[in-house]
């Protein structure tokens, strides 16, 4: 049985390439905002409301991904170290650290690749953490904060006081934006905004549809973030729109050419928890030893659960920003809601196990997966498998005990196959 | 009753489990139910106008074992978390009625998932208070939240929660936070008057008995610590800065007094102390409530106002109380107050204010190394 694969292994596909394309192009004009000001804004990734940026032409800049790409490319831990030496705690967001730290050593800025923003706009939609970063950067940088306090779904659906609570703060954000600006709101703009994003929406749920098909034409965990970039930091251009339609050209004829991410598609699995992005490569490659590949993740929906089918209604622009940030995101729903959704993806995209990836940095992901584990365990007698790490910070990677976990579960898995084999032979 | 009966009382109050401590109150009150209070802040107005006695739920401290909720919750989760997912895993809250948790941390809003599933036949409810404190809807959002949290309770008790009912506890529970302010206004004058872990005890017994019960004995006490001749003596002057959640062992404080620091201030128990001045209990009393929490809070590292940085808190905070230097006591693994830190240190040291971090766990037992770092710390500042 082979339990490793090659490193030089190349994931890279048509949807990377052309994610990559309109990433780099954003990234371009963070790079120009450094040099050539343009009001930009901060803002947290999930339930955002970038429409009513772009809406102003508000340049939108997401430290998420700012730390997201620290860790990718394995540059995170010195930033991290840095926050560390002014009090952060090794408990604390790693994101947090290596952002601070990344601003701190010059990163955002005049002399860095991240325009210093004109404003923060903090939605604070589920995750309390967010609160805390953008006050640090509100005082680092001495830029004005704004909150945006979405109330968490904790009933069945929000009520009228939570809706007029948002759109009463969406108004305000609004006036901000035209103070800021000197852009008078054009809501007639903000609906073709929003006909783009319900059009990437629709493109994001056909995408994940398309992954109940065996074999998967991409992988749902590892791959999605090829979608989730243009989702979450583009929805409402053009451009993300277009990209999605190719998205699902490209994995609609995978499809049809019975075409999968692996050529050999032996386990599906369904993915709980960020992944850990210093090791994503070796990371994936621990799966892929063992033809495993998940057909859905409860991480790419921190943006948004549209596989669900919420689109943004140009008819109701305020109103459904706010029924987006308050019900429509995995961030703004609580745990038990994050079991039914993990459920419906194992029954509906046919899975065979769950595997959480347990990271200390995200309490709002991680912090009583154990019960999670015993829920889909005991309950429900789906195997599940849970490892530990951390999505920033690679000190938390242990390659040789992360890979044992990960062989005893799918070897368990194989013999319960086996097993079962040999028994329906018998009858 | 005398000073030394109050402290005696609230110390075996503080020292038992949260079933123990209603099956306490019981005794008097036969037919009362209770309602867990999980930090920092719920409206405890709203519950004890249902004829419940609201129970404040600060975990366990180290009174348990904890057989479950380990694997439950990962290795760096708080231990506030796991000892109180235990209490329900163990059956101890079966007495209660139910568990108002609020949005406070991400820890805690998963807990309260996990209490729901874990414990069925409870009612568990989950608030998200306010954080933009100067939007046009806030009040109306804070008010139609505590609306649906008396709606709920009323359906679970099964009789309605009236204006009046609500306006009645108010007025009980203004005189406990007046007593406390005055036991604490008296504190940063005469910090010798009442050591520091027995202001603790006898704040904590407060949210675990009725205040009609418990406001005569915190009057009496306010009474003869006030009339008690003050010695002074030698010690730093400190504010106690980030246990507003879990709360340490009572032998931290202890040790914190012994170890040569003067307790000015603190922020234990927060929640249950959190206005400044009383809430207008004549009319809406939801609406007042929600003005209170708006306006009138002190600050916290769960409460987000733009206007209002908790950095400037402290030190308001520490000109206040008199005090010379802050003491971070941050529970081990509190997301939201070991982030404060950063801020709240960053604006010390620009202040030349000395400032030590320690770190505790409710179930800690030992003190040693924290009482050699804090002695440390006190004689650097008093033999500079």
């Amino acid at each position: 049985m082979r339990t490793t694969v090659s490193n030089d292994k190349d994931y890279r596909g048509n949807v990377h390439e052309l994610s990559r394309n309109i990433m780099t192009d954003w990234m371009g004009q963070l790079k120009d905002a450094t040099q050539n000001p343009v009001p930009s804004a901060y803002l947290m990734i999930s339930g955002n409301c970038v429409e009513i940026l772009r809406c102003f032409d508000i340049l939108p800049v997401f430290p998420e991904i700012n730390a997201l790409q620290l860790a990718i490319r394995k540059n995170s831990l010195p930033y991290i170290i840095k926050s560390e030496e002014i009090g952060y705690a090794s408990d604390n967001c790693a994101y947090v650290k290596a952002d601070i730290g990344f601003t701190m050593c010059g990163g955002v800025g005049k002399e860095g690749t991240i325009p210093k923003p004109s404003i923060i706009v903090c939605n604070f939609v589920g995750c309390n953490v967010y609160i805390k970063w953008f006050e640090h950067c509100a005082q680092m940088m001495d830029v004005p904060m704004i909150m945006l306090d979405i109330p968490f779904l904790r009933e069945d659906a929000p009520s009228k006081a939570d809706i007029a609570y948002v759109v009463c703060q969406l108004r305000e954000l609004i006036t901000r934006c035209e103070e800021l600006t000197g852009k008078k709101f054009d809501i007639d703009r903000l609906r073709e905004i929003l006909r783009y994003s319900a059009r990437a929406e629709d493109g994001w749920s056909r995408a994940k549809e398309l992954c109940k098909n065996r074999p998967t034409p991409y992988d749902a965990y590892f791959d999605s973030i090829n979608m989730m970039g243009p989702i979450n930091a583009l929805r409402g251009t053009k451009e993300a729109a277009d990209f999605f339609d190719a998205t699902v050209k490209e994995y609609e004829k995978m499809v049809a050419d019975g075409i999968g991410v692996l050529d050999d598609e032996r386990f599906r699995v369904v993915f709980e928890g960020p992944p850990p992005y210093p090791y994503y490569r070796n990371f994936r490659n621990l799966f892929e030893a063992w033809g495993a590949v998940s057909v859905q993740s409860t991480y790419s929906t921190v943006g948004g659960t549209w596989e669900f089918g919420f689109r943004h209604d140009a008819d109701h622009p305020l109103e459904t920003i706010a029924e987006q940030m308050i019900v429509h995101n995995l961030c703004n729903r609580s745990m038990l809601e994050r079991y039914k959704q993990i459920r419906t993806y194992v029954e509906d995209w046919s899975a065979d196990a769950l595997v959480i990836h347990s990271i200390k940095s995200c309490r709002l992901f991680s912090a009583g997966q154990g019960d999670m584990r015993e829920y889909f365990t005991k309950e429900l007698g789906i195997p599940t498998l849970m490892v530990e790490s951390d999505l920033e910070d690679p000190r938390y990677y242990a390659e040789a005990q992360m890979k044992n976990r990960i062989d005893a579960f799918f070897e368990s898995l194989q013999y319960k196959r086996l097993r079962q084999g040999e028994e329906a032979a018998r009858t | 009753m005398t000073r030394k009966e109050v402290v005696q009382q609230c110390r075996d109050l503080v020292d038992l489990l949260p079933g123990e401590a209603l099956a306490e109150a019981r005794k008097k009150h036969p037919d009362v139910g209770g309602f867990g209070v999980f930090p920092v802040y719920a409206p405890v107005e709203v519950i004890h106008a249902a004829g419940l006695m609201p129970v404040g739920l600060f975990g366990a401290g180290d009174k348990i074992e904890l057989s479950h909720a380990e694997s439950r919750f990962q290795s760096f989760i708080c231990s506030i978390a796991k000892s109180t997912l235990e209490l329900f895993l163990r059956d101890d809250m079966k007495d209660f009625e139910g568990v108002v948790f609020s949005s406070i941390c991400d820890v805690a809003r998963n807990l309260s998932s996990l209490v729901t599933r874990n414990a069925p036949d409870l009612y568990i409810e989950y608030l998200h208070m306010p954080q933009n404190m100067y939007s046009g809807e806030t009040l109306n959002y804070a008010r139609a939240e505590f609306e649906r949290f008396r709606t709920k309770l009323s359906q679970r008790v099964g009789r309605p929660i009236t204006d009046e009912a609500i306006c009645e506890s108010l007025v009980l529970y203004n005189e406990v936070r007046a007593l406390v302010r005055r036991l604490y206004s008296h504190r940063k004058l005469h910090p010798t008057s009442i050591a520091a872990a027995d202001v603790y005890a006898v704040v904590q017994a407060g949210t675990r008995m009725m205040p009609e019960d418990y406001a005569p004995m915190l009057r009496d006490l306010c009474d003869e610590v006030e009339a008690t001749e003050v010695k002074p003596r030698d010690g730093v002057r400190i504010v106690l800065e980030g246990a507003f959640c879990e709360q340490p062992p009572i032998g931290l404080i202890d040790v914190i007094e012994a170890g040569g620091c003067i307790v000015q201030d603190d922020d234990l128990m927060i929640g249950w102390r959190l206005f400044d001045h009383d809430v207008e209990s004549n009319g809406d009393p939801l609406a007042a409530l929600s003005q209170a929490y708006v306006s009138s809070s002190v600050y916290t590292s769960v409460r987000h106002d733009v206007d209002k940085p908790r950095a400037d808190g402290l030190v308001v905070r520490m000109k206040q109380s008199g005090a010379e230097a802050v003491l971070f006591a941050p529970a081990k693994f509190c997301e939201p107050a070991l982030l404060d830190y950063v801020l709240f240190r960053q604006k010390l040291e620009e202040d030349d204010v000395p400032h030590l971090k320690i770190e505790y766990e409710e179930k800690m037992w030992t003190f040693e190394a924290t009482r050699t770092e804090i002695e440390t710390f006190a004689e650097s500042m008093l033999f500079d």
